[in-house]
C-alpha cells in the first residue's frame, strides 16, 4: 500500500453537498482535507436555537450540542497524574508540615514544592519525607507532593508540646540524615519548631526564605525591610509563596516507621485555650463573622444572636451610616478585609465593595429576603426569608443543642459516679 | 528561694521605622517593657546588647524606653558585627533572674528571631513564645500561668516552669507613652563583654527588600473555552445551596455551623 494520500473528488463533494442524499451517511468519522490534514466538521456542532437559527454554545453549559457532551465525557475521566517515583533516594529533603486542623494549607504545600525542587535539582534522585504530627485528614498529600510520609499520633501531639516535637524530629534526622529541613515560617507552630530544632540540631537557620537562586537563598530581614542573600543553610525556615506547588505530578506517599523515640521531660504544660469575647477579636482576624446590613430590623435582636452563636460582629456600609454600628465594624473595601472561616451576612445584598472585603472568606451565608442578589449569588448556602424570624429560629435551636448537650454530659457524669459506687 | 521577689529582665533593641527607618523603641521589646513593668513594676530590669556610637538616634532610641519609668538600663557594649546571643547569656549566666522576656524578632540586622530559644538552650531554661500575658507566678511550686496568643485572637493557657524566657507578641498590652523627662535622667550602666565576630554573617549581602513578584493565576485549560471562562467568569460560589421557609433555613445553617466545628 502506499503512503500517497489519495483525494476522492466524489466523497468530498458529497462530503460538502449538504443536500445530497448521501451526506448523512458520509458524516461518520473523522474528515481530512486535500493536504491529508483532520478537518473540523462545522456542520456538525452546534444545535438550532429556538428561532431556528444555528447555535454554538462554547461555554459548554449546553448539554444537547456534541461538543458539550466530548466535554462533560472527558470531566468524568479523572485525569490521572503520572506518578514520580523514588526508589533509592540518593538523599533525603525533610518537611514537617505545619497540618492547621488536621489538613495542609498553602503554605504546606508551598513548602512541599520547595523541597521537591531541592530534592531534583542538579542530579536529583532526593525523595521528600514529610513529618506529621497528630491528626492528618487530608488525603490529596501524594499530590502535593509527598514522596515519604512519618506519621506521629498519639494523645500528647493534640496539644502544645513543642519539646517533643522537637526531640522527635532531632531523632529523626539521625535516622534519615537528612540534606535539608524545610520548615513553613508560620504563627501555626512552624516558626516556633524551626527555631527550638536549630538550637538543639546546633543549626544557623535561614529564617523568612522566600526565593532560591542556584546555590543561594534569600531571605527577609529587619522585619521584613531588607534582603539577605546568603548560601542554602540545612534549615530553613520558609515563607508563603516560597515556591510553586506541586500540580503536575503524584508522588508515592509511602510510610515510613519512625524508630523508637526517647520520652522527655516537659517543661511546657499546655492547659487548653481559653475562651475569648468573640468582640475583642480584632476584625481581620475573626474566624466567625455575624454581618447585619440594610435588611435588618431588630438590632437588639441581632446583637444577641451574635452573642449566642459566638460571633464577632460585623457590619455593611450602610449600616454603619444609618448609625446602627460602629464605623471599625464595616467590612469591605472601604472598612475591613476579613478573612473569616464561616461569614453569615444578614440582609446584606453584596454591594462590590462588600464583596471585595469578604472575598478570602471560605464559607459564606447569606440570610435575605431577595433571591436575585449579589451576596445569594456569592454565598455557599442561602436562606431566603425574614431575616429576623430566622435568625431567631436558630438562636433558639442553637440553645437547645447547647442544653442537650450539656444534659448528656451531666447524665454520663452521674452515671459513671453510679457505677463508681456500684463497684465499691 | 521562695522569700526573694520575683525578678524580671526584658531585652531590649533599637527598632527601626518601617517606612522611614529612623531608630525608634522596638513594637515589641516595648510590650516586653511593659509586661514587666506589670509584673514587678520598677524592679523591672532591662538589658541591651549593641553600639551606640555607631547608629544615627540609636541613644534616642534607647533612652525611649527609660522614658517608660525605668531608673537604668544594662548596657554590653559591643560592636555591630558581633554575636550578642553569646555575650547575654554570659551575663544571664551570672545573675540568673525569674523571667526573661524578649520581643518575637528584631526589627533591625538578620532578625532570625532566634535569641530567645538561643539563651534558652545556654542556660537550659523553658522558652515559650508570643505570649501575650503572664497570669500568675507561684515562687513556692516555681511555676507560672501564661496566655499566649495564637492565630485568628485565640488565647492559649499555657503552665511552665520557672525560670523561663518568654518572646512577647504584639497581642500583649500596648505599651506606655515614654516621657521625655524621664527619659534623659535615666542611666545607660556599660560593660565591657568578650567580642565574638559573626563570620557566617559578615559573607551575607544585604539590599534593601525588593517587593515580592505577585503570584498569577496558572490556568491549566486545555481548550480555549476553558481559558476564556476562566478569565471572564465571575468570581461566584459555584452552586451555591439554597434554601426557603424559616425552619429549614434555620436548621441548614445549623447543620453548617456544627460542620465547621463552630457551635
Amino acid at each position: 500500500m502506499s503512503e500517497l494520500f489519495r483525494r476522492d473528488p466524489r466523497a468530498q463533494w458529497i462530503a460538502r453537498n449538504r443536500l445530497h442524499p448521501l451526506h448523512q451517511a458520509m458524516d461518520s468519522g473523522p474528515i481530512y482535507g486535500p493536504s491529508g490534514l483532520l478537518r473540523k466538521n462545522l456542520h456538525a456542532i452546534g444545535f438550532i436555537g429556538p428561532n431556528g437559527l444555528k447555535r454554538i454554545d462554547r461555554s459548554g453549559a449546553s448539554v444537547d450540542s456534541g461538543q458539550g457532551e466530548r466535554r462533560s465525557s472527558k470531566a468524568a475521566n479523572a485525569i490521572v497524574l503520572p506518578l514520580h517515583q523514588v526508589t533509592q533516594p540518593a538523599f533525603y529533603i525533610m518537611v514537617v508540615l505545619d497540618l492547621v486542623s488536621g489538613r495542609l494549607n498553602g503554605h504546606d504545600k508551598d513548602t512541599l514544592g520547595l523541597a521537591q525542587v531541592l530534592a531534583n535539582r542538579n542530579q536529583g534522585g532526593g525523595a521528600v519525607v514529610a513529618v506529621a504530627f497528630g491528626e492528618l485528614k487530608d488525603d490529596s498529600l501524594d499530590t502535593a507532593g509527598v514522596d515519604r510520609l512519618i506519621h506521629l499520633t498519639g494523645e500528647n501531639y493534640r496539644g502544645y508540646n513543642p519539646e517533643q516535637r522537637c526531640s522527635d524530629i532531632e531523632s529523626l534526622t539521625l535516622q534519615l540524615n537528612p540534606a535539608h529541613i524545610l520548615l513553613p515560617d508560620s504563627i501555626h507552630g512552624g516558626g516556633d519548631l524551626g527555631r527550638r530544632l536549630a538550637v538543639k540540631l546546633q543549626q544557623r537557620p535561614a529564617c523568612g526564605v522566600w526565593k532560591l537562586e542556584d546555590d543561594n537563598i534569600v531571605c527577609r530581614g529587619s522585619a521584613g525591610k531588607s534582603d539577605i542573600t546568603r548560601p542554602l543553610s540545612k534549615l530553613m525556615l520558609v515563607l508563603e509563596e516560597c515556591g510553586e506547588p506541586i500540580s503536575e505530578t503524584r508522588h508515592q506517599q509511602q510510610v515510613i516507621a519512625p524508630k523508637q523515640r526517647g520520652e522527655i521531660v516537659n517543661k511546657i504544660h499546655d492547659q487548653g485555650n481559653t475562651s475569648v469575647d468573640p468582640n475583642a477579636i480584632p476584625m481581620a482576624e475573626a474566624g466567625f463573622i455575624l454581618s447585619g446590613g440594610n435588611g435588618i430590623n431588630d438590632w437588639p435582636q441581632f446583637h444577641h444572636a451574635a452573642s449566642v452563636l459566638g460571633a464577632t460582629e460585623g457590619a455593611s456600609r450602610v449600616a454603619v451610616d444609618d448609625g446602627n454600628m460602629p464605623r471599625d465594624r464595616q467590612v469591605g473595601a472601604t472598612g475591613t478585609w476579613v478573612t473569616a472561616q464561616v461569614y453569615i451576612a444578614v440582609g446584606i445584598s453584596g454591594a462590590i465593595q462588600h464583596m471585595q472585603g469578604i472575598g478570602q472568606c471560605d464559607k459564606v451565608v447569606a440570610i435575605n429576603t431577595d433571591e436575585g442578589c449579589d451576596m445569594v449569588k456569592r454565598a455557599d448556602l442561602s436562606a431566603i426569608g425574614d431575616s429576623s424570624e430566622i435568625l431567631a429560629r436558630l438562636v433558639e435551636l442553637v440553645q437547645n443543642r447547647r442544653n442537650s448537650l450539656e444534659r448528656n454530659d451531666s447524665l454520663e457524669r452521674n452515671n459513671s459516679l453510679e457505677q463508681g459506687e456500684n463497684h465499691e | 528561694m521562695s522569700n526573694n521577689p520575683l525578678s524580671v529582665t526584658s531585652l531590649v533593641s533599637i527598632g527601626a521605622h518601617p517606612t522611614s527607618g529612623r531608630a525608634r523603641r522596638a513594637q515589641q521589646d516595648a510590650r516586653a517593657v511593659e509586661l514587666g513593668l506589670k509584673l514587678v513594676g520598677d524592679q523591672l530590669k532591662t538589658l541591651h546588647a549593641g553600639d551606640l556610637s555607631q547608629g544615627q538616634g540609636f541613644e534616642p532610641a534607647l533612652r525611649s524606653y527609660l522614658g517608660m519609668g525605668l531608673s537604668d538600663i544594662e548596657l554590653l557594649a559591643m560592636p555591630e558585627n558581633a554575636d550578642a546571643a553569646l555575650a547575654i547569656a554570659q551575663y544571664f549566666s551570672e545573675q540568673a533572674p525569674d523571667i526573661i522576656l524578649t520581643g518575637i524578632q528584631a526589627e533591625r540586622g538578620e532578625s532570625s528571631g532566634m535569641m530567645p530559644y538561643l539563651l534558652a538552650e545556654q542556660l537550659g531554661w523553658p522558652m515559650v513564645s508570643s505570649i501575650a500575658d503572664i497570669l500568675s507566678v507561684d515562687k513556692i511550686t516555681m511555676q507560672a500561668q501564661v496566655l499566649q496568643a495564637l492565630p485568628r485572637g485565640q488565647r492559649r493557657l499555657v503552665k511552665i516552669d520557672l525560670p523561663f524566657i518568654a518572646s512577647v507578641d504584639m497581642a500583649a498590652a500596648s505599651p506606655r507613652q515614654s516621657a521625655f523627662g524621664p527619659a534623659t535622667r535615666g542611666e545607660l550602666t556599660t560593660s565591657n563583654t568578650d567580642n565574638v565576630e559573626d563570620l557566617a554573617a559578615s559573607q551575607w549581602q544585604t539590599s534593601p527588600a525588593k517587593k515580592r513578584p505577585k503570584r498569577l493565576k496558572i490556568v491549566k485549560a486545555k481548550t480555549a473555552a476553558d481559558r476564556f471562562k476562566a478569565a471572564t467568569a465571575k468570581a461566584s460560589g459555584g452552586g451555591g445551596k439554597v434554601v426557603h421557609g424559616t425552619e429549614e433555613s434555620a436548621q441548614a445553617i445549623l447543620a453548617l455551623l456544627i460542620e465547621e466545628k463552630l457551635i
